[in-house]
């Protein structure tokens, strides 16, 4: 009853196609599109957006580009750290060298840059497949850890390894302050996400999803197996790429290569795979849930006013968080976006359960 | 099915509504009393090194509370937060943090210390990090809210230097430097290179991957190399196995030496008589066990099961002490604000003035019950760290004992190198340079 598409009719092939055919998607996503640039700005607290909705978004940023790789293409990736620490520093490279450039731009380039480390990386994948293609981006993982604490010219020669990002400033306006910040982020995860699903709705994202199915038939068909690997390499370490220039410059503003480690790739892929593979909002969702479910659990027993100590409090977040990952994947293995999807089909449905 | 069904959407509406509870306000603080944040590591690789360091932090906290009943009258508020070493984490805290109007943090990481430095000038919060932190932050006039009080790097690395030139003269010697990969252990590198120039030793670099388990490669180097010293500047189960792996490549325990963060009991512990020899820098302080302000710890706090240490015995280990004297140069600089803005709850910014304006002399370090354990400290907007004194103590199977005399870093070729360092940061930050003749 709520989600009838009844008297929906389309005219134009361009109705047909768009994003979201049915009135009521459009009207919610708008509205949280809305809510999320006009509204939060004035309610949230500071803690909230620098601690919970910046995060929160900058890593659904990379969990969005691991899941064009991992989801979308089939291609299973362990690297995703050692990338955004690619973006990061090629970031801190072009703000610290040419110091013209504006914060836009620099995120771009520092996208570009990641997506050319992520093509050779990905080269492998075009011999090898599943477990294998992760133990080779793994080492990608290691090596570009490696790299950027050893290669002085990285860090600009600073004697502690730890660098720290100038100053953000956008088309000559200064962002300063929790709210420009999450809007800059916000705006940027917002545009990168419609990027992402147009592309995976078009030729290339049917060629991804075409290898990740069944890559010798896709062959067979015509689908240029380099092409299409390495094009998902490519798109998803440019997202994963900013997403690192961001969280190095909008979130921490100083870092060492550890922020980038093993333990940040293996977050992501959790985020993708708790997410839903091969979903867009599947990455919001999977980053809501392993970025701010730790946070809340980490505070609820004092909210609640149950005296424990900290120790006590990390030890049961862990064992709480993981019992709920354990929950989540049996109840439903494909995702918290496929319980999404469920949900909707129900709306569709009811009042009437048949 | 239904079940199912209700037991997702009960999870599900469990974790909106813990959301939501985050976004109000924490509970409301008391405006009677001074808010100071424990940023700790109960858990994780260092927790063998935090737990006592938190220990102390905290009781020194309840001490004051409990014997003189706050600071002048005003009491001291207190909330852990558990970091993990973890730079996001320690970032995340001290949001959470802010909103109870803390006067300063004490980060307990070099790492999470540079993330907040960034931070603090917008949010006027000082960062007292004693013993640890960044060397060039002693630099006042750019480092307006970092005090690395007690000693920096960069002091520690050139008194070990000292003590090892007083054996005999360096020249043509190899020392190696196994740290860990990060910006704690890259910090003495510049002034082990600069001085390995000026005394003619060969300095080997050793980085050993956090969080420090796997040594074998580096240990087996150094038996090949043979360097005729060892600095080790390690951290958290880093020590442990650097010296497991050093008896079991029969390296001299006696040639060793460690940073203070890498001389504690839970260092050597695990090796006991093996680890005979051992030496550490000592900040000022070692494990003593029995001045006035552990009595009066056992006394106001132990004896009255009010104690954050798990027994008796962890009072007055290394480490232990150490957080005891964070907190107090913490508590101090409180008391130096309010002495000049009034007895009530200071903002950081007086704060500010009080830590840039201690005077700990010789009379109040006995009056507060630390006598031998801190050497005179007197901060200025020039000098954020006070004091530049540390002495080497050794392992002899059981406990710690001095072995050498205080020695003070060289400020001759160490003033320029700091001066450098802050103004390349300030130049990368634009951040204005204070005129420290001028400030007040």
């Amino acid at each position: 009853m709520i989600y009838r598409e009844t008297g929906q009719f389309k005219t134009t092939y361009a109705s047909d196609s768009q994003l979201f055919p049915i009135l009521q998607d459009r009207a919610f996503v708008i509205g949280a599109l809305v809510f999320a640039f006009v509204a939060v700005p004035f309610l949230a607290s500071d803690y909230l957006f620098r601690a919970i909705l910046t995060p929160f978004l900058i890593l659904s940023l990379a969990a969005l580009g691991l899941n064009i790789l991992v989801g979308y293409c089939g291609q299973v990736s362990l690297g995703t750290g050692g990338f955004m620490a690619v973006g990061a520093y090629a970031a801190y490279n072009f703000a610290v060298r040419v110091p013209q450039l504006d914060l836009i731009v620099i995120f771009i380039l520092a996208g570009l840059c990641a997506a050319l480390v992520g093509v050779v990386f990905g080269i492998p994948s075009l011999r090898i497949k599943g477990f294998y293609l992760a133990v080779a981006t793994l080492a990608a993982q290691f090596f570009i850890d490696w790299a950027f604490a050893r290669i002085q010219w990285f860090t600009n020669d600073t004697p502690s390894g730890s660098v720290s990002a100038p100053p953000l400033s956008v088309l000559g306006h200064a962002i300063q302050g929790p709210v420009q910040k999450y809007l800059l982020v916000l705006s940027i995860v917002a545009v990168a996400a419609l990027v992402a699903r147009n592309l995976t709705r078009g030729a290339i994202g049917r060629s991804w999803m075409a290898t990740r199915d069944m890559d010798v038939a896709a062959e067979v068909i015509g689908i240029r197996p380099l092409h299409a690997k390495l094009t998902a390499f490519a798109v998803s370490s440019f997202f994963v790429g900013m997403s690192g220039a961001l969280w190095a410059f909008v979130y921490l503003g100083s870092w060492e290569p550890l922020a980038f480690d093993v333990n940040r790739s293996f977050q992501l892929l959790f985020m993708v795979i708790i997410g839903g593979l091969g979903s867009i909002l599947g990455s919001f969702l999977g980053a809501a849930f392993i970025v701010i479910l730790p946070l809340v659990l980490n505070q609820l027993p004092t909210a609640l006013g149950i005296p424990l100590s900290t120790a006590m409090i990390s030890h049961i977040e862990f064992m709480v968080f993981g019992a709920l990952i354990v929950f989540f994947l049996i109840a439903e293995p494909r995702g918290l976006a496929r319980l999404w999807a469920i949900g909707k089909e129900k709306l569709r449905l009811w009042p009437f359960p048949h | 099915m239904k079940r199912e069904y209700r037991i997702k959407a009960a999870a599900l509406a469990l974790a909106v509504a813990g959301t939501l509870g985050v976004a109000l306000d924490a509970l409301a603080q008391s405006s009677k009393e001074i808010f100071v944040p424990v940023l700790v590591y109960r858990t994780g690789p260092y927790a063998p090194n935090g737990v006592p360091w938190a220990n102390g932090f905290v009781d020194y906290l309840k001490l004051v509370n409990a014997r003189d009943g706050g600071v002048n009258g005003v009491k001291i508020a207190y909330e852990e937060c558990e970091t993990g070493y973890a730079t996001d984490r320690g970032v995340e805290c001290y949001e959470r943090l802010k909103s109870k109007h803390p006067v300063a943090y004490s980060p307990l990481s070099t790492g999470i210390t540079y993330a907040l430095t960034d931070k603090v000038f917008g949010d006027h919060i000082v960062l007292i990090t004693a013993g640890y932190g960044r060397a060039d932050s002693v630099d006042g006039a750019v480092f307006r809210w970092n005090f690395p009080m007690l000693g920096t790097y960069w002091d520690g690395a050139d008194i070990l230097v000292q003590h090892v030139k007083a054996k005999g003269s360096l020249k043509g010697k190899k020392i190696a430097l196994v740290y860990h990969d990060s910006p704690y252990g890259k910090e003495p590198i510049p002034v082990l290179e600069e001085l390995a120039k000026r005394e003619g030793f060969e300095l080997l670099k050793l980085p050993v991957t956090a969080p420090g388990v796997e040594q074998k490669a580096t240990w087996l180097q150094i038996r090949q190399q043979r360097p005729d010293y060892v600095f080790v500047w390690g951290w958290g189960v880093m020590n442990s196995t650097a010296l497991k792996e050093a008896i079991a490549v029969s390296y001299p325990r006696a040639q060793i030496y460690g940073v203070w963060w890498s001389a504690a009991e839970p260092d050597v512990v695990p090796a006991e008589m093996a680890a005979k020899g051992y030496n550490g820098l000592a900040l000022g302080h070692s494990a003593e066990k029995t001045d006035p302000i552990h009595k009066d710890m056992i006394k106001y706090l132990y004896d009255k099961g009010q104690g954050t240490a798990a027994n008796k015995s962890d009072i007055g280990s290394v480490l232990y002490n150490r957080g005891m004297l964070s907190a107090m140069l913490t508590v101090e600089s409180i008391r130096a604000a309010q002495k000049k803005y009034g007895n009530r709850v200071v903002t950081g910014d007086e704060v500010r003035w009080g830590a840039e304006h201690l005077n700990i002399d010789a009379a109040r370090i006995k009056a507060l019950g630390v006598e031998g354990m801190m050497q005179p400290v007197h901060t200025s907007c020039a000098d954020h760290g006070g004091v530049h004194a540390a002495r080497i103590h050794t392992w002899d199977g059981s406990e710690w004992s001095y072995t050498s005399e205080m020695y003070t870093s060289e400020t001759k070729y160490l003033a320029p190198m700091i001066k450098a360092s802050a103004e390349k940061y300030a130049a990368e930050k634009k951040l204005p340079i204070e005129d420290c003749g001028k400030a007040s």
